[in-house]
């Protein structure tokens, strides 16, 4: 049974400039009939996906390639379950974690000991899993008594290894990434990797986009490769 | 099966969402943290401003209109507390997806939590606030009956019409950038349509035009209570009504154009 199946998945963008934002655009429309509509109020659509057939199964290793804009990003928010098609389906079985962004919900005045529940929190881990876990993400982060302070007074790296600590705490049966996650100077760099790895072992299914051929060589199974939207190639 | 299944994921936004406590509670406190931090009252600053708003308009309003002070004073006090709560959440309300943007785009969550974080924001506030409240209350020595049971109902009324009607408005300000800027008119201009500063019984005849106005139900029903008499039965009839309304209102926006948010954020 396959843990994500896209069948003609297909994603647009509708672009709305100032005009078609306006409330006063849309009623005019609608009071004149539509015959402004034409002239006016048309959507313009940009379609990101178009399309897209696959199926990937538990165990797979999934690369993303393609150029900026091709869709990669897209696609794994349509994974997610952020956007929803606007026609043909995608079906996704077991829990997701997207590591989409690791800051997200970071507040820089907050401590980071607050930081750790907040994020734990948006990442959906209840309050007791997050004091199992407060020390080990300390420990791991390497920020020490900071722990204590607002994060604003952290150098950039301390947020990045903090942020990494608690998002790589989730456990998931799919794992999204955006490119390689790689913070911390080259010791903490070879310690990320090796909990990344960790993660990913335990996940069933992992995806990632990424411009890194080496990476997606060494660490896929498969490769789906996007150009305007399309798959060009997919192994 | 396509209709059904859309209804079916809009209930169950709303019910994760309400159930996802957590998450909005956190986030919501995040919220009230953030904006009086490094401040040494915190955000009794906001409890401060408002009792100096009463202290002056209090006295000022009561002389205008002739008003017996401790009558007008606590009335105005407890009205002006509650349009605190009830004008900033339906400002804040036009913007919770927009200010939600990096969450909607990042990572599954259903669309009510982030209005249940601003509904929750705002009741935190009016906690705050209700130091006056009760100061003035003790002040003015303002018999305690059994009346003032039915206050946190009324409040429970309030915030679940927040969320339902937070919902809706959020939802169209999202599509529709314009709408905030005509909401804050609306509230701006709701503020002297609404008895606070005045009584109903001012207007006279007229009084009974009050009853239009969905605002005054709502401040009835949480206002009355703190005064120690019993609310109109009109406004909790109102309330009802307007509840009912919001709720299909929400499911069927909730519906329609759930899963268009991501897109238009």
């Amino acid at each position: 049974m396959p843990l994500v199946d896209a069948r003609d998945l297909v994603i647009d963008f509708p672009i709305y400039g100032a005009r078609s934002r306006s409330l006063k655009t849309t009623m005019l429309r609608a009071a004149t009939g539509g015959r402004l509509a034409a002239e006016q109020g048309e959507r313009i659509v940009v379609r990101a996906l178009d399309r897209l057939n696959f199926q990937w199964r538990e165990g797979d290793r999934v690369g993303l390639v393609g150029h900026n804009g091709s869709g990669k990003t897209t696609l794994l928010r349509a994974v997610a379950g952020i956007y929803e098609p606007a026609s043909g389906a995608i079906e996704v079985r077991g829990r997701v974690a997207s590591m989409l962004s690791i800051t997200l919900g970071m507040d820089a005045e907050a401590t980071g000991y607050e930081n750790i529940f907040l994020r734990g929190t948006i990442l959906g881990l209840r309050r007791n899993r997050i004091l199992d876990l407060v020390d080990e993400v300390v420990e791991f982060s390497e920020i020490g008594d900071y722990v204590h302070m607002p994060i604003r007074t952290y150098s950039s790296g301390m947020i990045m290894r903090l942020m990494f600590a608690i998002s790589t705490s989730v456990q998931a049966d799919i794992l999204l990434m955006d490119e390689w996650l790689s913070v911390g100077d080259d010791d903490f760099a070879d310690k990320a990797q090796k909990r990344l790895l960790g993660l990913i072992g335990n996940a069933k299914l992992l995806v990632i986009a990424s411009h890194n051929k080496d990476l997606i060589r060494k660490m896929c199974t498969r490769v789906l490769h996007l150009e305007h939207g399309k798959i060009v190639e997919q192994t | 099966m396509k209709l059904s299944s859309s209804l079916h994921l809009a209930v169950d936004d709303l019910a994760t969402g309400l159930s996802s406590v957590q998450v909005w509670a956190a986030l919501g406190w995040q919220d009230v943290k953030q904006r009086y931090r490094r401040s040494q009252l915190g955000p009794f600053w906001l409890t401060i401003s408002t009792g100096i708003m009463v202290a002056i308009m209090g006295p000022l309003y009561g002389k205008l209109f002739a008003q017996d002070f401790s009558s007008y004073f606590s009335f105005l006090t407890i009205g002006f507390v509650l349009w605190q709560m009830i004008s900033q959440t339906m400002i804040d309300s036009c913007t919770t997806f927009i200010q939600a943007e990096s969450f909607i785009k990042q990572i599954k969550l259903p669309l009510s939590v982030h209005v249940l974080r601003v509904v929750w924001k705002n009741l935190i506030f009016f906690m705050h606030n209700l130091v006056v409240v009760i100061v003035v209350l003790v002040y003015l020595q303002i018999p305690v009956t059994a009346n003032l049971l039915l206050f946190p109902l009324g409040v429970v009324a309030f915030a679940l019409n927040a969320f339902l009607y937070g919902l809706i408005i959020a939802v169209i300000c999202a599509r529709f950038r314009d709408i905030p800027i005509i909401v804050t008119n609306v509230v701006q201009a709701a503020f002297f349509l609404t008895p606070i500063l005045w009584q109903p019984g001012m207007l006279g005849r007229h009084a009974w035009s009050v009853n239009l106005n969905p605002i005054y139900h709502f401040l009835e029903v949480m206002r009355a209570p703190l005064l120690g008499v019993p609310a109109d039965p009109t406004s909790w009839a109102a309330v009802a009504a307007i509840t009912l309304t919001g709720s299909l209102l929400a499911v069927a926006i909730l519906k329609r154009y759930r899963a268009r948010v991501p897109y238009w954020v």
